[in-house]
């Protein structure tokens, strides 16, 4: 895949203004829900108060922000979209959009969740949302995904920052704890994504986007799955080592991430063949969808019994 | 452009310029909110 391939070109008739609903497709609301749950888990997670309306503010910015680096996203792919079966039907690919206009969509939305984050909630808190977006927009989609099979371990990156921006919203600073609710979710992007990618036949390949199992092959995304399963283990359960989170926690955090590593380990050690209905790799991606949300709903109860002095065992610190 | 085509456009506009009227009016209420929760700071 050359970076000209996917270089936007002016398009040869503007089509009709786009109805709203594809402005808001572009966004991808689907991930934008899994995004707004991790940056509010972070957000309440955190030490510490915020007025529910800066609270709010936050949340909506984190949201808006991730939209925006979507928009991009499908503004600067909207070739490749149109060759994959997924993605051939979105504003971009479909004609129902003018490719200028997701862009200028996706730089307006972007520009105002930092404006507004940085002068509602805080400039820290801002400027990583900031990063977040070229992360995504930039360092993701134009640079690494087209040229990597590592490409979806850096994207996980992406979507890792959301709770480390609610965090820094209620704290103002960047601590360990908040690191490692990115990391968790760096850790978590690669089984997650691979598992799907093992029972989805996607078009990537056809449109020259070097996706792992594409590449490198079945068996060595099945290993790396197990490896990334393994890692997992211990890093969500270290804020409770770190102090950062009570025994309700972690306790908690172990008995999910072996219930993951227990899932991967069949994924790991099969080959699929010939008809195969790839039960196991399908039974890991639904867990893992679960997992992330269990994770961080049950540090928000052990942080949030914690600070309000709920009478539930293990939460103290 | 087609009669039909024209039509089509009219809604479409007219959907946009309410939904956009809908945000600018969530934005006042919004900044409203921040400016009396940072006045009391």
């Amino acid at each position: 895949m050359t970076e000209a391939t996917s270089t936007p070109t002016p398009q040869a008739a503007r089509p009709l203004p786009a109805d709203w609903r594809d402005f808001y497709a572009l966004t991808k609301p689907r991930v934008m829900s899994l995004v707004i749950f991790t940056g509010l888990c972070g957000l309440l997670a955190a030490p510490g108060s915020i007025h529910p309306v800066i609270g709010f503010t936050a949340i909506f910015c984190i949201a808006i922000g991730a939209g925006g680096a979507a928009a991009l996203n499908q503004w600067w792919e909207a070739d490749l979209d149109a060759g994959m079966k997924r993605t051939a039907q979105r504003p971009l690919p479909d004609g129902r959009m003018a490719r200028e206009d997701a862009r200028n969509f996706g730089i307006l939305i972007s520009a105002a969740s930092v404006g507004i984050m940085g002068v509602a909630v805080g400039w820290l808190a801002a400027a990583i949302l900031a990063v977040s977006i070229v992360y995504y927009a930039v360092i993701y989609t134009i640079w690494l995904k087209p040229r990597t099979p590592q490409n979806i371990v850096i994207g996980g990156g992406a979507g890792a920052f959301p709770p480390m921006i609610g965090w820094i919203a209620v704290t103002g600073d960047v601590t360990l704890m908040p690191i490692l609710l990115f990391a968790i979710i760096f850790m978590w992007t690669p089984p997650h994504f691979w598992a799907l990618a093992l029972f989805v036949q996607s078009d990537y390949a056809k449109v020259g986007i070097p996706m792992m199992p594409v590449v490198k092959g079945e068996a060595s995304t099945r290993k790396q799955i197990l490896i990334y399963s393994v890692l997992l283990v211990p890093l969500a359960a270290s804020p409770w080592f770190v102090g950062g989170a009570g025994a309700f926690y972690g306790i908690i955090a172990l008995a999910l991430s072996l219930a993951f590593l227990a899932l991967s380990v069949p994924v790991a050690t099969r080959r699929a063949v010939e008809g195969d209905t790839m039960k196991p790799e399908k039974r890991l991606f639904a867990f893992s969808i679960l997992y992330l949300f269990a994770l961080f709903a049950v540090l928000v109860v052990d942080r949030v019994a914690d600070y309000q002095g709920w009478p539930i065992p293990g939460v103290n610190l | 452009m087609t009669p039909e085509e024209e039509t089509e456009i009219r809604r479409r506009q007219k959907s946009r310029n309410l939904v956009v009227g809908g945000v600018l009016f969530f934005f006042v209420i919004l900044f409203y909110a921040i400016t009396i929760v940072r006045m009391g700071d």
